[in-house]
């Protein structure tokens, strides 16, 4: 009884398993999406429709994280099925390391400002 | 010459850089240039260059890179050690008026170096050196992913190795802790080369870091043999998986947090200074969102070695597999939730300190979790008290404690005691000895007879892992005493007489230990001389389970000659079990990888380029940053990057080996 297959190449050769490979139109669809996402924040800031900065910067926050799920569509075609989900898995374990790095550090970096830098008191002080 | 074209072709560069008024400095240098220049020599003399460029400076084998990681980490942990005996007789003498024999500025460069040198260049090359060797044969694949890569990743390694060598001799250290933390560090306070050499030497091997991280998390998905699911992976594989993950999760924390610091010194950037908006804390807050998932990316393997290691010589089937992934999964999510630890005293407010103190004391569940699956599965076993065992109790017992006053120290309000205190030191020598050193000694011990075809000698084993368990207890228990009186780390001379004598305990244990790492050396060379006796010829030594001890020891170049499919978790087991016939026909030629002196050349320069901008060397700065892209450009058209081994070849070395089990039978 053999327990071995008689594989003679240095690894499998899997050509295929779930690589997408993007079309002409899902490219063009993707560069004009992106274009727009650009131009919108872009024009925002240039005419200044919105009331307030706060806002503006939101709003361009809000388009820069659309602007990154395009990019991961029509460029890294990213979906769930490719390279039998671990595409996914990579994004999901990437998307909840940068929240937790950026939330916990804004949330400590705020408490550690308040708490800690002697600016209010210096200029009370003067 | 002219100042200005010196310091044009120099930089900061000159004779008044060299360290010649330390005597310590200069006595070593003369001794470390005396033996390198008789390896040179001998090398020279026995026409050996040739061979090791050939075979091993340029080699894609992951067998042979992973065992150049362990050369170099254990070569680095003699100057790591060196550093910590120092320490160890500086602070047991200067007590009484005495200043001890290290001045402040040397003293403050020795612990920084420790510190650097044992976790950058001891502590991961070991762990990586053992991933190397072991996945790829483990998961039954030829080689790791990207082979040329592999070698390019060590190479970068050695390359930060070296400047933190060069560092001893031509200049100085850092004088700022392991981390640099600024406003130290900035240009402000620390104008010389030190951080520079301490920035430049970890940004070179953060490079080598974190694309080996990729290599092996790419292989481990990618290379399996056929059968192997991902729950019928070994847990070593499993605990390597997720620590590559680590890697390549945190260390572009650690170049960004290093680039920052750069940018503050060398052009004036305020991130991290006092004023100008800078916030030193920002730093600290980022360089522990790498240094903790650090500490579990050298643990983690570690891990995986004590399960392999208690499940092969208990005779039993490894208890709670599923449990042990799934722990080993969730301290990979955990340790990116705890970093702030490090810091409960800098100010943040209750609710901060607390959150991150609850997420530590929870990391010790799937960790004590882990510690009751070994328990389990050497309960009833046949157990084995071979010299990889041996460490693995002295790991459970060590550990143990370690971990209890880890979780200590994760309440706040006892932080607030013990911070910066010798408990902490004594806290995380604990950990890191008991797990991740034991770890590699374990692993070393066990798969030795698998890279070497012979096993270690016995004797000096114990002898060595009876001078390091003692010598560590020895060492650190005065540390804890020490630190619960009240005594901060990184202090040079006492006042206070009655501390003394805790401070002679500790040398002496250090003693041990380098007693201990003496033996391990002695180890090495008596197996050496007594090769035949303790010679393997089965390629399974340890009536062991997994895939990697299924082949010859050493294994032949292409690892296996037909793939492996696998139908258990014990694959090796599994197939004796089930009388498993090794083939003796049908071999194919093998499609391998070629050797590339690339890897070694890209390093050289990416060394030199650190060198250039550590010393404001504009020019070799920018000539080896064009010589680089020009090198890796070139690589492109490189065609010549694999090669069959002729079926010819495979049938000598499987006949060979045909006739050695014969032989052995």
């Amino acid at each position: 009884m053999s327990t071995d297959t008689h594989a003679a190449g240095a690894h499998d050769h899997h050509h295929g398993d779930g690589h997408a490979h993007g079309t002409f139109s899902s490219y063009m669809l993707g560069f004009v999406l992106s274009v727009v996402l650009t131009a919108i924040p872009f024009w925002l800031v240039m005419s200044g429709t919105l009331p307030s900065k706060q806002v503006t910067a939101l709003v361009i926050m809000a388009f820069a994280i659309v602007q990154i799920v395009v990019h991961m569509i029509y460029f890294l075609h990213m979906n769930t099925t490719s390279e039998n989900g671990w595409s996914m898995m990579a994004l999901i374990f990437t998307i909840v390391m940068v929240v937790i790095a950026l939330s916990g550090s804004l949330w400590v970096m705020s408490h550690l400002n308040s708490n800690m830098m002697p600016v209010h008191q210096m200029t009370g002080m003067k | 010459m002219s100042p200005e074209l010196l310091k044009l072709i120099f930089g900061r560069l000159g004779f008044e850089s060299l360290p010649l008024h330390e005597p310590i400095v200069v006595g070593t240098f003369v001794v470390v240039a005396l033996g390198g220049a008789a390896l040179l020599g001998g090398l020279t003399y026995f026409r050996l260059w040739g061979y090791l460029w050939r075979e091993w400076f340029t080699t894609v084998d992951h067998k042979r890179i992973g065992i150049m990681y362990m050369i170099l980490g254990i070569v680095m942990l003699l100057r790591g050690f060196a550093d910590a005996l120092m320490m160890r007789g500086q602070q047991m003498l200067a007590f009484g008026g005495s200043e001890g024999y290290l001045n402040a500025h040397h003293y403050d460069q020795v612990f920084t170096a420790h510190g650097v040198i044992m976790i950058f260049f001891v502590a991961m090359p070991l762990v990586t050196g053992l991933m190397n060797y072991v996945v790829p044969l483990q998961i039954g694949a030829r080689d790791v992913s990207f082979p040329f890569l592999n070698n390019f990743s060590f190479w970068m390694t050695v390359g930060g190795a070296v400047l933190v060598m060069a560092s001893l001799f031509i200049g100085e250290f850092a004088r700022t802790g392991w981390l640099a933390y600024p406003p130290l560090s900035n240009i402000g306070y620390s104008p010389d080369v030190g951080v520079d050499y301490y920035i430049w030497a970890l940004q070179v091997a953060g490079v080598g870091t974190t694309l080996s991280g990729i290599n092996l998390i790419c292989t481990i998905v990618k290379l399996r043999c056929p059968g192997m699911t991902m729950m019928k992976m070994p847990v070593f594989t499993w605990t390597s998986l997720c620590t590559n993950v680590l890697i390549v999760a945190s260390f572009p924390v650690l170049t960004v947090v290093l680039a920052l610091l750069s940018l503050d010194r060398y052009v004036g950037t305020n991130f991290f200074t006092n004023d100008f908006g800078g916030s030193p804390m920002m730093y600290v807050n980022l360089i522990w969102i790498w240094g903790h998932p650090e500490v579990y990316i050298l643990v983690l393997p570690a891990f995986g070695i004590f399960s392999e290691v208690t499940s092969t010589f208990s005779g039993k089937r490894l208890f709670g597999y599923t449990s042990m992934v799934y722990a080993t999964v969730v301290i990979t999510i955990l340790s990116y939730l705890v970093w702030l630890h490090h810091f409960f005293t800098m100010g943040s407010g209750a609710s901060v300190n607390s959150f991150f103190g609850i997420t530590t004391m929870i990391i010790s569940i799937p960790t004590g979790a882990k510690m009751f699956n070994w328990l389990f599965t050497m309960y009833r076993g046949r157990i084995r008290y071979e010299l990889p065992m041996m460490w693995t109790i002295a790991f459970m017992l060590t550990f143990v404690i370690g971990g209890m006053t880890g979780v200590l120290l994760a309440v706040p309000p006892a932080d607030f005691v013990l911070h910066n205190s010798l408990f902490l030191i004594a806290h995380f020598h604990n950990v890191i000895i008991g797990g991740v050193v034991f770890g590699a000694f374990a692993g070393i011990n066990y798969w030795f007879p698998k890279a070497f075809g012979f096993k270690l000698d016995p004797f000096w084993g114990k002898m060595s892992f009876w001078f390091w368990v003692t010598g560590f207890y020895l060492a650190f228990m005065p540390l804890y005493v020490l630190g619960l009186m009240g005594v901060t780390r990184r202090l040079r001379v006492f006042d206070d007489p009655s501390l003394q004598i805790w401070f002679v305990i500790a040398a002496i244990g250090a003693v041990f230990v380098f007693i201990g790492i003496l033996s391990m050396l002695m180890q090495f060379a008596v197996s050496l001389l007594k090769r035949e006796q303790l010679k393997d010829v089965t390629g399974d030594p340890w009536d062991a389970r997994t895939l990697e001890w299924a082949t010859s020891s050493p294994p032949p170049d292409y690892n296996f000659a037909f793939t492996p499919v696998v139908h258990d978790n014990d694959a090796w087991w599994d197939m004796k079990k089930r009388g498993y016939q090794r083939p003796l026909t049908g071999f194919k030629p093998i499609h391998m990888p070629s050797s590339t002196g690339t890897g070694v050349i890209l390093a050289g320069l990416a060394t030199a380029m650190g060198f250039g901008l550590i010393w404001y060397i504009w020019w070799l700065a920018a000539v080896s940053f064009i010589a680089m892209l020009a090198v890796g450009i070139g690589h492109t058209f490189n065609y010549h990057r694999d090669f069959d081994i002729p079926a010819e070849d495979v049938i000598r070395t499987e006949d060979a080996r045909t006739k050695l089990l014969a032989g052995a039978k």
